[in-house]
């Protein structure tokens, strides 16, 4: 069943470079909402309280020791469902508008969700990292091939006060940046089994490997090999030198999709595989990693609300939510690690059609720069609302399901260290400026020369609504998610708390 | 003093044999004009005919020639990899002007006289086979190198080559005669026994001073740092169909003689060379990767990267484990595969570009040509060790090797230069893939016409540019199935694990 869901994408994209290119796109489509259909399915069958589910577990490499094992719990069946429900509006919005070369483009994009899916769905930690690697392969190509450099003298669009960035040079510095981390990672998984087997035999297992335990001394420098690879992947501050080239040379549907899944495989890192094999060490650098939680926070917000580029807006506002969810994570305790799931798949939910509401506003001011832009809402009533939605979960409005999340957070962070809780929340208020500072550019004043408000069209509708219906209905009834996950989550911080005493 | 004469096992050697005789076929049909044409065609039929031999003798473990080889599970997974590469070269080197201006036999000829000397070196457990096994392989490649006799810089090639070449012989040959002397002995298994027997033989000056004279003498071989600077230039000049099997049949060939001296004649005193290989690893790893980054020329790249990779698989001859010398082999076989596939591309570019390596040939070919671009593609992303491809499973058997035997820190330098040598493998994919084709005008005039070598006399097409290179199956074929080879052991392994297992059980005697 697991396995269906990771390799359905992948099946259906190489079957779109068999069939003419105009059908590659609805292949692609086609196989996205299969594989939706297949996680919906998997969580109907969940059981909150079952632990790990599904479980398939074959020997792949025997002289190895590593296995092809895959299960789902609690929280990782949410961050499938958000994997497979992100991918069909940035298929759907690549599909209507058309792109170069499309078999390529639909396979890399379908490559992309069975990796990201497999690295969510490992329990061997060997597989993990092997996805954890792919994922990022076809982002490489989908950022290369597609995206453009951006800036310069000649391109209104993409920003030219912010100098030119070279789309080769941008998508070498992302993956340098992920390889750097996820290397490291490969030598660190290597010595997490072999210090925990301790002679016996090797099992890459993580359940295996957190029953046995790691010594000690070995999980301190193992934690940060791990910590490297899912910081940059988050990224969290001051990791995140590749993020803004990436981002601007980036084509915006991929873009989606990677912001609001891919970082979320980093923040999932933390919870599901640190925390489990390397306890001791979570609790000895608990502080360290709350202070760069919260740096990220405070310094997302801050560029955030300084940048004119909507896609950096959106992009250092994920470094600060991702600084949220970070020290959910690391406030070690039930409330935190609830609120850092909750907020993982609000997060995806809200940047999806943020993203997709950029490129239609390019589309309309031929500019992602907010300076130009202005007066949108005028003749578009529906597009306005639709951003404003996104506007206002992106800024944790109450009764937003940002609003909960991050309460669930800062409530887990105040019991943890209330200092550091009341620096971090000053990240609300920050949000707030900065989300309604590009709404507020954006849609209303005057409209500018050249600029065309223009009602949302009915096919991009079709894309976005849904999306915005999702992140709405979340944030009525959180409970949907939490009565699931909560009981892996908690069982997963129980084990450290613990140690903590 | 009786002498027995050696019983010989004509079995075990047969693919000793079978080489040799196929040498003489090819060099025999030159004679004849009717049979001319078919070179190409005997030399594979010979290799194949070897490679058959050696599948034969899979399970064979046996001493030869009164202890003077052996046939085991190392020398056949490795001399299998040394024949396919040879191989490969036959068919890239069909219609290459450096086969035809030094005479199809004599070329082929040559080049099967190397693979004579990397079987008997792989097989090599005497000294003495070990220096005429290493000559052998080394002579026919200096001339090889220096084939296409109107270009200066394979002229230059073979010239640097057989002096560089000469010096690490002879340095090798020093070495072993202080080993010689050390431990009275030129079997290996003799050496390690006599080390063990003589009073503080094992930590002797003279002793040590003859290791390091034979890693040396090795070192130049693979081309490990600080003994690589040959390679850019040798590989840059050589004919490509020759730098291919240089760089990949040599390596296999000298590991595994690498792999037999140290592991076995020098096993007792492992305390005393592991520091320093490990050292050699580490600075090859650097030196490799940080050189590649500036290179333009692709051939150039693949060498410094060749430097690179050697350093790699040096780490793990250094745990003097089964597990490293599996990981070793497991890595040669991956090394062979990725190789191939990227210097078929070279060869194809070169043709159709009036023998231009430089990266900038390759703008654009994701677009135009994908059946080539993929390959490439797929060479360069398993050389950077991404999944899912061989060289991300190279890379972890490696790492699981070292991480076991307590030298992480070799790991993490593994580590470190693959993310160095991000910097020059995405290039090539980027450029293949990112950058928008030259217009074909400006991308005529880029050839120096003035830099291309006179006409042969006589030959009415122009034998330096061929466009349809393409298209000829016996250039695209070993790409595609190179590249095929690097994503299906990178998706499913275990066949090869077990190949190079095959190679680290001939060692259990030897090390754990």
């Amino acid at each position: 069943m697991l396995s269906s869901i990771i390799w359905t994408p992948l099946v259906f994209g190489l079957v779109g470079l068999l069939v003419p290119k105009r059908f590659a796109a609805w292949v692609a489509m086609f196989g996205a909402v299969i594989t939706l259909g297949l996680s919906v399915g998997v969580l109907a069958g969940f059981d909150p309280d079952g632990g790990m589910q599904y479980v398939t577990d074959v020997s792949w490499i025997p002289g190895l020791g590593v296995d092809y094992s895959l299960g789902i719990d609690g929280v990782t069946v949410f961050l499938v469902l958000l994997t497979t429900i992100a991918w069909i509006p940035a298929i759907a919005f690549s599909a209507v508008r058309g792109v170069e070369r499309p078999a390529l483009f639909y396979l890399m994009m379908a490559a992309g969700e069975t990796a990201t899916l497999g690295a969510f769905l490992s329990q061997d930690l060997l597989l993990f990292v092997l996805f954890f690697d792919l994922m990022i392969v076809p982002f490489y190509f989908l950022f290369g091939i597609w995206g453009r450099d951006r800036g310069g003298e000649n391109d209104p669009e993409g920003s030219p006060g912010r100098g030119l960035v070279s789309v080769q040079s941008a998508t070498l510095k992302m993956i340098v940046f992920t390889l750097i981390g996820s290397l490291l990672m490969l030598v660190g998984a290597i010595a997490a089994a072999i210090t925990s087997a301790d002679g016996g035999e090797l099992s890459f297992a993580i359940s295996d490997i957190a029953a046995r335990g790691i010594p000690e001394g070995s999980q301190n420098w193992i934690f940060w090999f791990f910590a490297v690879a899912f910081l940059v992947k988050m990224p969290v501050f001051p990791l995140h030198g590749w993020m803004p080239d990436a981002y601007r040379a980036a084509p915006l549907p991929a873009l989606a999709v990677f912001s609001a899944v891919l970082s979320k495989v980093g923040a999932y890192g933390f919870l599901g595989i640190v925390l489990e094999i390397l306890p001791d060490a979570a609790v000895l650098f608990q502080t360290t990693m709350l202070i760069l939680a919260v740096a990220a926070i405070i310094y997302g917000s801050a560029m955030a609300f300084t940048t004119t580029d909507l896609r950096l807006v959106l992009g250092f506002s994920s470094v600060a939510q991702l600084g949220f969810i970070l020290a959910g994570i690391f406030a070690l305790n039930e409330s935190g690690a609830n609120g850092a799931v909750l907020q993982m798949v609000n997060h995806g939910l809200v940047v999806v059609p943020a993203f997709l509401i950029v490129a239609m506003i390019a589309e309309r001011t031929g500019s992602e720069e907010v300076g130009p832009m202005g007066g949108l809402a005028r003749k578009a009533p529906v597009f306005a609302v639709l951003f404003l939605i996104v506007t206002m979960a992106t800024l944790a409005i109450p009764a937003s399901a940002n609003f909960i999340g991050e309460f669930f957070i800062l409530n887990g962070v105040f019991e943890t260290d209330p200092a550091l809780a009341i620096i971090a929340s000053s990240g609300v208020a920050l949000a707030a400026f900065y989300a309604l500072r590009m709404y507020q550019l954006a849609m209303h004043n005057p409209l500018p020369e050249g600029s065309d408000s223009r009602e949302i069209s009915l096919r991009d509708a079709l894309v976005v609504v849904p999306m915005v219906a999702i992140v709405v209905v979340l944030a009525f009834s959180p409970q949907l998610i939490l009565h699931e996950s909560s009981p892996a989550t908690d069982a997963t911080v129980g084990v450290v708390k613990e140690i903590a005493k | 003093m009786t002498f027995d004469s050696p019983t010989m096992d004509y079995a075990a050697l047969s693919p000793i044999i079978a080489l040799t005789a196929g040498l003489v076929v090819v060099v025999l049909a030159a004679v004849f004009d009717s049979v001319k044409r078919f070179g190409p065609a005997l030399a594979l039929l010979a290799l194949a005919v070897t490679a058959g031999c050696l599948i034969w003798q899979w399970d064979a473990n046996v001493d030869l020639v009164n202890g003077a080889l052996r046939l085991d599970g190392l020398a056949v997974t490795l001399s299998l990899l040394v024949v396919v590469s040879a191989a490969v070269a036959v068919l890239l080197a069909i219609g290459e002007p450096a086969e035809a201006q030094a005479g199809r036999s004599d070329w082929l000829a040559l080049l099967l006289g190397s693979v004579l000397g990397m079987v008997i070196l792989a097989q090599a457990t005497s000294m003495l086979t070990f220096f005429v096994g290493l000559e052998l392989l080394s002579i026919p490649l200096y001339a090889l190198c220096g084939t296409n006799l109107r270009r200066r810089e394979s002229l230059e090639a073979g010239l640097k080559y057989l002096i560089i070449g000469s010096v690490g012989s002879a340095t090798l040959l020093y070495g072993l005669a202080l080993i010689y002397g050390a431990s009275g002995a030129t079997g290996f298994q003799a050496i390690a026994d006599g080390l063990q027997a003589g009073d503080g033989m094992l930590s002797d000056s003279l002793t040590l001073v003859g290791v390091g004279l034979v890693a040396v003498g090795l070192a130049f071989k693979v081309s490990i740092a600080p003994f690589h600077q040959w390679t850019p230039d040798v590989y840059q000049g050589a004919p490509t169909p020759v730098t291919s099997f240089m760089a990949v049949a040599t390596k296999a060939a000298a590991f595994a003689v690498f792999i037999r001296f140290f592991e076995v004649a020098l096993g007792p005193i492992t305390d005393q060379w592991d520091v320093m290989l490990a050292a050699l690893s580490a600075l090859s790893i650097m030196v490799g990767n940080v050189g590649a980054l500036a290179q333009t020329s692709l051939k150039r790249m693949l060498g410094y990267s060749g430097i690179a990779q050697a350093g790699y698989m040096l780490a793990g001859i250094v745990t003097a484990t089964q597990a490293g010398v599996d990981a070793l082999v497991f890595y040669l076989a991956a090394y062979v595969a990725m190789n191939m596939a990227a210097f078929a591309v070279v060869v194809i570019r070169e043709r159709q570009s009036g023998f231009s390596d430089d990266i900038s040939t390759l703008r654009g070919l994701g677009r135009e040509k994908p059946l080539i671009a993929w390959p490439l593609t797929i060479a360069m992303l398993a050389l950077a060790g991404l999944p899912p491809t061989v060289g991300f499973i190279g890379k972890l058997y490696l790492m699981e090797a070292l991480v076991d035997d307590d030298w992480t820190w070799l790991a993490v330098m593994i580590a470190i230069g693959t993310m160095i040598s991000l910097g020059y493998y995405l290039r090539v994919v980027a450029t293949l893939w990112m950058s928008p084709a030259e217009d074909s005008e400006s991308a005529e005039s880029a050839i120096d016409t003035a830099a291309l070598p006179p006409q042969i006399a006589g030959a009415t097409v122009d034998p330096f540019t061929d466009q349809e290179a393409d298209r000829r199956w016996y250039l695209v074929a070993p790409a595609l199935i190179a590249a095929a080879a690097c994503l299906f052991f990178g998706i499913i392994p275990q066949p090869l694990v077990e190949f190079a297992q095959h190679a680290g059980n001939a060692l259990s005697v030897w090390i754990s």
